[in-house]
């Protein structure tokens, strides 16, 4: 189902935010879908938390509106938002314990004893923390806290479930397991999720759709196989996944791409950009996509350098390598059926032209 | 959460007017009392001149203030000297310890403090415990004065002050990350080295507050020096206390309490200079 | 490297003594026979006498400690709840934007100023001045005037403990509560308060203290009808040796043991039910 034509569960229309003098969202605009799993991705001091905040309701754009089913719901507080948030370090209430957490919100409500104590307890289960109602939050690990901290929300089945890097504090085995585990749920329970985090490998593995953040903008938003194949700028390309930026000139202008010139080098690549002849361009490969052979091949996309590193890193190996204008490739290679390179030898580097994207390079203006 | 937090300032309207009214305008009131003149009764009325810091500046008064400074600064001084090394001990005692020592150095806190320094005024008396053992010792032939005199007011006072110091500097060595006492021995600082470069800067404020709280209340403790002292040591606080109750002159007081305010300010205000905070004088 | 040497314990056993030392003679002098009128410090043998008739109403320490104690609780309990609403008003300042306004804000911070003063001016300043604007106001001395000028010190031992207390208040809990749809009274009420309960508590304990053991304030505004019992224990001292200080001097000592060691009794038996209940759990 193509995702423009539902309506939009949630809507931000040019959302500014200016702290004192410092402005941390500058034009943010988005429309998440019901039973979506949203992520936003970038790196920290982006803007990424206000803009969580100011759905939450905890925080008041400077300027813009926030829609949830079409109804503008910017000024409303928190209190009174469908929306639920899962703090970054859970902020569960010490002296309360995880069942009186959880049935907080319930009492807010004003609801009976029983509701809140059928509530916690279908909510224990779906958390698979039964038995653990009657223990303090200090008497938890991390990920039981975790746990809590979800149940507490979901308990109140918001219309959309907010998590500010919620596997932050975790270590990375227990996170991946979470992971699955959190997709699962939103899966099951079909809750709009919208994720934070600043973990790209998180972003890819568990996102319908992920809206990268930098500088209080979005930069690209989109499904992961669009961000990491087409990333439109080289921002994009080189926070999601690991990327070769290749600078050069537009050297001819054809309708199904350019021709670009790298010290003298000419490569043929694909571009939906509109570039003039002699434009400063940039092309992104992936590491992984690049092929190294020990003499020329017959591809039009290729480059020929010196191999100046060499790292064997168990299923592949890490090669760099230095073209003659000083530009140099990183590359990785499958370990299996290797290509005899030594370091100091002339190798040559080739591609498919479909796996190169030109971008917008938007990296050197930011330093 | 901003805009409940901007809301919820209101809460702290009482206590500013109550601070105002009490602390703000009854201090106003004494600095304008002391350019008075001492009137009928218990009263001050015109001319407004500030005659009265004149005669403040007169031998007798410049001498009890500079005794009251240097008492004060001896209090702390030796505060600091048996307090410091006391507090750090308890820092790096076991956990169950440092509860124990420091329930019991804070429970004396509890009971009267004259009841306290009546305690050393019998110690200290010429028929007293101390002067009993050292009579049977045979150490001495005739009692000791040592009631009466600067040295059981000095005693006394450090006696008083001492928590003041012992609680901020404990507070700030427990907090201390003992680690980096640690890196300064592996980059080759000896015990001693690494104590005054690390340990002493790091507790640094905590010195400071108790060097603050036990200077200022020094200062103006007369009942102290009443009771130990007698009528011998006569302290800027006794100064005050008998121009108010005995000559009932109620501007000259004001004036000499004025002088006191001005010299506690003066000591305030240094040590936020340094950095130094209201909150960490309470524990 | 964190761990004392055998000296460090001596030491700190040798200033406890010296800290126990003059206490420790006023109980040993309390069963003293000696009537003590001259200036006799001498221990001539054990006796009673100076408890059985210590609250007798001529010796007049019974009516000081009752004064004291009402004095403590009223003084405590009005600057329990000035001191705890200021803590909770200025907590997290400075703010971006004040419902008060520029001048507003800035007022309310001359007032935290004033308001923490009393703890850090010799207190001789302030029983002078309370006297002065009492006198000027025509108020009669008794107990009101205590009670005011007690508030006046009493209110920056509880604004400091609570305020450092939400200070370490993991903002992120209000946020959460109002998340899951407290209002803000409600956020305050049901997580704020309950979390600053402990401080707001041993702020309540110190300044109860040092109500008690206030003499200097005390000696300026008190009435002809309101001795408190620090102003009994002086002029007592003061004009020769009262043997019945040193009984009620033990008495008081008894009994702030008595509850310090309740208090950690109840507080080690809560730490093993916790424990135990984990326990049980796993």
């Amino acid at each position: 189902m193509p995702v423009a034509e539902r309506q939009a569960l949630l809507s931000l229309r040019d959302l500014h935010k200016v702290f004192d003098t410092q402005e941390a969202l500058s034009g943010v605009s988005l429309d998440v879908y019901e039973g979506e799993f949203l992520t936003l991705l970038g790196p920290s001091g982006c803007g990424k938390t206000t803009t969580l905040r100011i759905i939450a309701g905890l925080e008041m754009p400077s300027r813009g509106v926030v829609l949830l089913n079409g109804e503008d719901i910017t000024s409303l507080p928190p209190e009174k938002r469908q929306v639920n948030t899962v703090f970054q370090n859970y902020a569960l209430f010490p002296h309360m314990n995880v069942e009186k957490n959880i049935a907080y919100g319930l009492r807010m409500r004003g609801a009976s004893r029983q509701e809140m104590k059928e509530a916690t307890e279908k909510m224990l289960q779906l958390v698979q923390l039964e038995g653990y109602g009657k223990r303090q939050p200090s008497q938890l690990s991390g990920g039981q806290r975790q746990r809590v901290a979800i149940a507490r929300s979901l308990v109140l089945s918001p219309r959309i479930l907010l998590l500010d890097e919620p596997l932050g504090a975790l270590d990375l085995q227990l996170r991946r397991q979470m992971q699955q585990e959190l997709k699962r749920m939103q899966q099951s329970l079909g809750i709009t999720f919208i994720y934070i985090t600043h973990d790209q490998e998180e972003a890819l593995g568990m996102s319908d759709r992920i809206a990268l953040m930098r500088d209080g903008r979005f930069v690209q938003v989109g499904s992961p196989e669009a961000l990491y194949e087409k990333p439109e700028t080289a921002f994009a390309a080189s926070f999601i996944g690991e990327t070769n930026l290749l600078h050069g000139r537009a050297a001819a202008v054809r309708d199904d791409g350019v021709l670009m010139d790298v010290g003298g080098i000419t490569l043929p690549a694909d571009s939906d950009l509109w570039i003039s002849l002699g434009d400063p361009l940039c092309l992104s490969i992936r590491a992984e996509r690049l092929y190294m052979s020990a003499a020329p091949v017959k591809e039009p996309c290729q480059v020929s350098g010196i191999l100046t590193e060499s790292r064997y890193a168990g299923g592949e190996r890490v090669c760099v390598i230095r073209l003659p204008d000083g530009q140099v490739l990183k590359s990785r290679h499958p370990t299996e059926g290797e290509v005899p390179c030594v370091v100091g030898d002339k190798v040559c580097l080739w591609w498919h032209q479909a796996s190169a994207v030109i971008v917008r390079d938007d990296l050197e203006a930011a330093s | 959460m901003k805009r409940p937090v901007h809301r919820r300032e209101a809460m702290a309207i009482p206590m500013a007017v109550y601070a105002a009214l009490f602390v703000g305008v009854s201090l106003m009131y004494i600095i304008g009392l002391s350019f008075l003149t001492r009137g009928e009764g218990f009263t001050a009325s015109p001319p407004v001149s500030p005659h009265n810091y004149e005669r403040i500046a007169s031998p007798i008064y410049l001498r009890s203030l500079l005794l009251s400074l240097r008492l004060a600064g001896l209090t702390a001084l030796f505060c600091l000297l048996i307090g410091y090394p006391f507090a750090y001990f308890m820092a790096k005692a076991r956990p169950k310890a440092r509860t124990w020592i420091l329930l019991l150095v804070i429970v004396p806190f509890w009971t009267n403090a004259l009841i306290r320094i009546y305690g050393w005024k019998i110690l200290f008396s010429a028929s007293g415990p101390i002067n009993q053992a050292i009579l049977a010792l045979g150490l001495v032939e005739r009692p000791l004065k040592l009631l009466y005199t600067d040295f059981a007011v000095l005693v006394g006072m450090v006696y008083a002050m001492i928590p003041f110091m012992v609680l901020p500097v404990y507070s700030a060595a427990e907090r201390l990350d003992w680690s980096v006492v640690e890196a300064a021995r592996d980059l080759g600082a000896n015990p001693i080295k690494a104590f005054f470069t690390v340990v002493v800067p790091m507790t640094m404020p905590g010195i400071l507050a108790g060097l603050v709280l036990t200077f200022i209340p020094s200062i103006g403790l007369f009942f102290l020096s009443d009771l130990l002292g007698g009528s011998n040591t006569m302290l800027w606080g006794n100064m005050v206390h008998n121009e108010l109750l005995k000559s009932r002159d109620l501007p000259f007081a004001a004036a000499l309490s004025v002088v006191l305010l001005a010299l506690t300010g003066l000591v305030i205000l240094l040590y936020r200079k340094r950095g130094g905070s209201a909150e960490t004088m309470v524990f | 490297m964190k761990k004392n040497s055998p000296w460090a314990g001596v030491y700190m056993a040798l200033v406890l003594v010296l800290l126990y030392l003059p206490i420790l003679v006023v109980v040993l002098f309390s069963f003293n026979s000696n009537p003590g009128r001259t200036a006799n410090f001498q221990f001539e043998g054990f006796s009673m006498q100076w408890y059985e008739n210590l609250f007798d109403p001529i010796t007049g320490y019974g009516q000081a400690l009752m004064n004291s104690l009402s004095i403590a609780f009223w003084s405590v309990l009005l600057s329990a709840v000035i001191g705890t609403l200021g803590a909770i008003g200025l907590a997290r300042r400075p703010v971006r934007k004040s419902v008060l306004g520029k001048a507003g804000a800035a007022a309310l911070s001359l007032g935290e100023q004033l308001a923490v003063l009393p703890i850090m001016i010799p207190e001789i300043i302030l029983g002078i001045a309370f006297m002065a604007l009492f006198t000027a106001l025509k108020m009669s001395f008794g107990m009101v005037t205590l009670v005011l000028s007690h508030i006046t010190f009493c209110v920056p031992y509880i604004f400091i403990t609570v305020k450092g207390r939400l200070a370490t208040l993991d903002p992120g809990l209000e946020e959460a509560a109002r998340d899951l749809g407290a209002s803000p009274l409600r956020a305050l009420t049901t997580v704020t308060l309950p979390l600053a309960l402990p401080a707001v508590i041993s702020g309540c304990l110190l300044a109860f203290a040092m109500s008690m053991d206030d003499f200097v304030i005390s000696f300026f505004v008190n009435g002809p009808t309101t001795t408190t019992l620090p102003l009994k224990v002086y002029s007592s001292v003061k004009v020769g040796v009262p043997p019945h200080v040193n009984a009620l001097c033990t008495v008081m000592l008894v009994a702030v043991f008595f509850l310090v060691g309740m208090g950690q009794l109840l507080q080690a038996r809560a730490e093993r039910r916790r424990l135990k209940s984990v326990k049980a759990d796993s």
